[in-house]
């Protein structure tokens, strides 16, 4: 029996797509067998970002009403042979699939697949409810901006009401070096303050991750980036493993510098 | 109806009258008393200053009516004012309501973006209130906690003297009674602030007394065994 994991954010574009995507391939390149599942209905992406646009036949609304079996929607990686995307359909909305089919589609994906990684659409509404629907656990992105941490915590607000639903982690996404140093931006430390739940990694904002979701590879391929390694170590994470989280350990020797020098703590 | 006793005795003191009432007679002798005593009193010097009065009946249990019914009287004399009626007697309905007012209800949460907590009586909250968090309370508000977002105290009765309490305030607007006051700084300042708050627990599992970061023990379950949870 597999598990069920939603990535969701709230806000809109904070990489909810990406982390869905790359956290899949890492799993997949771990040997676990993997299935995405796209629900952002109406504006569906993560086909794109995966690169596997042009093998779509049936999409999720298919399978939801009893077009097609579940097995003929399911899209094979063209890397990984373990590695399946269910797609969402783009030409309704959010509307045209109920909560308890949604959880219906997961229950069935659970018994094929090792994990289940769900990309949610932002906002609260529908399409956010048939994405927690079915999951057992929860991942909330984040950037270190005010207005994305407010949306993470509405968002968690809400999953500490789905009974089903492990305590959701936490990942904090494209934090830019530059930023951090200048102290124009949140510091991890503060968003964690606010927060208050476990981070499961933090990925440094690369500009590869943007031309490799261009060309439909997944950046967690290309290990010599730093944003391959940070969802390389959040997959371990997920996979039960202790890995240290190597980029924080980093910035806190910075931060505790930059702490020192303004004679905090 | 013996004339020899008076069933309402006026008193003057120095900050006003007050109205003395008979509380083993019928009601309605007491009105008509009432009336005839006011109307024979010629040292109620009908220009003079505002007095006030005071009510006091003792053991008897008087309804909000009836209440309305002896201020009516009092006010037909546009210089008295009622300031007070006090009676010894209470019904449980309105006991409930004051012990209602006066209870502490303590919650163990973090009250995040959107949502609203909001309580009759004194509000503890053990836990933040996230920026968009809104808590509400008919008496004072106490956040064991940081206060980022919006607190409302006093949304009862009498609301002006409630008090807001936090132990970092950092909060986005407080409303006390019907006035609100907002913050002018600005949201990314507030949220530097910086705070760690403990708690020391008893660990069963270890037979020691543990510390944690209070936001860890909210998280782990350990605080709400003392507490009513709602």
């Amino acid at each position: 029996m597999g598990e069920a994991i939603v990535v969701t954010s709230g806000k809109g574009g904070v990489g909810k797509t990406t982390t869905s995507a790359n956290v899949g391939t890492v799993l997949a390149l771990q040997g676990k067998k993997v299935c995405l599942v796209d629900t952002d209905i109406g504006l569906r992406n993560l086909d794109v970002v995966m690169g596997l646009e042009n093998r779509i036949i049936y999409d999720l609304v298919d399978v939801a009403q009893g077009r097609c079996k579940l097995n003929q929607a399911l899209v094979k990686d063209k890397r990984f042979e373990c590695l399946s995307l269910l797609p969402a359909a783009q030409t309704t909305d959010k509307d045209s699939i109920q909560p308890d089919q949604m959880k219906k589609i997961i229950d069935t994906l659970k018994a094929d697949f090792d994990y289940i990684i769900i990309d949610c659409p932002a906002g609260i509404e529908r399409g956010f409810k048939n994405a927690v629907a079915g999951a057992d656990h929860a991942i909330v992105v984040t950037t270190p901006e005010i207005s994305s941490v407010r949306d993470a915590d509405r968002i968690i607000g809400l999953l500490e009401q789905e009974k089903q639903v492990s305590p959701p982690r936490l990942i904090i996404n494209r934090i830019r070096q530059h930023l951090l140093k200048s102290g124009e931006m949140l510091e991890i430390d503060e968003i964690m303050n606010i927060l208050a739940i476990d981070l499961i990694g933090i990925v440094i904002d690369d500009d590869g991750v943007i031309s490799s979701s261009n060309k439909g590879e997944p950046i967690a391929l290309n290990p010599s980036s730093k944003a391959a390694m940070a969802y390389r170590n959040i997959g371990r994470r997920i996979l039960g493993e202790t890995v240290p989280l190597m980029d924080l350990d980093e910035k806190q020797g910075f931060f505790h510098r930059v702490k020192a020098l303004l004679g905090m703590r | 109806m013996p004339a020899t006793q008076s069933l309402v005795t006026i008193k003057g003191r120095k900050d006003g009258l007050v109205l003395v009432m008979n509380e083993a007679c019928a009601y309605r002798d007491l009105l008509i008393e009432l009336k005839e005593k006011l109307a024979a009193s010629t040292n109620l010097d009908q220009n003079g200053p505002v007095i006030s009065v005071k009510i006091e009946v003792g053991n008897r249990y008087i309804s909000t009516d009836q209440r309305d019914q002896l201020k009516q009287i009092i006010h037909s004399y546009d210089h008295l004012k009622v300031e007070a009626i006090h009676s010894n007697v209470l019904t449980y309905a309105e006991l409930d309501q004051i012990k209602e007012q006066e209870k502490i209800v303590t919650m163990v949460r973090i009250v995040r973006s959107g949502q609203v907590l909001s309580v009759q009586g004194n509000l503890l909250l053990i836990g933040d209130v996230n920026p968009g968090g809104v808590v509400s309370a008919s008496g004072n508000i106490y956040v064991l906690g940081s206060l980022r977002g919006v607190a409302s105290a006093g949304q009862g009765e009498d609301g002006n003297n409630a008090v807001i309490v936090a132990s970092i305030m950092a909060p986005t607007q407080l409303k006390i009674g019907e006035t609100i006051s907002r913050n002018e700084r600005n949201t990314a300042e507030v949220l530097t602030e910086r705070h760690r708050f403990e708690c020391a627990y008893l660990d069963d599992h270890i037979g020691k007394i543990v510390i944690d970061h209070i936001q860890a023990t909210i998280k782990k379950g350990n605080l709400p065994f003392t507490f009513n949870k709602m």
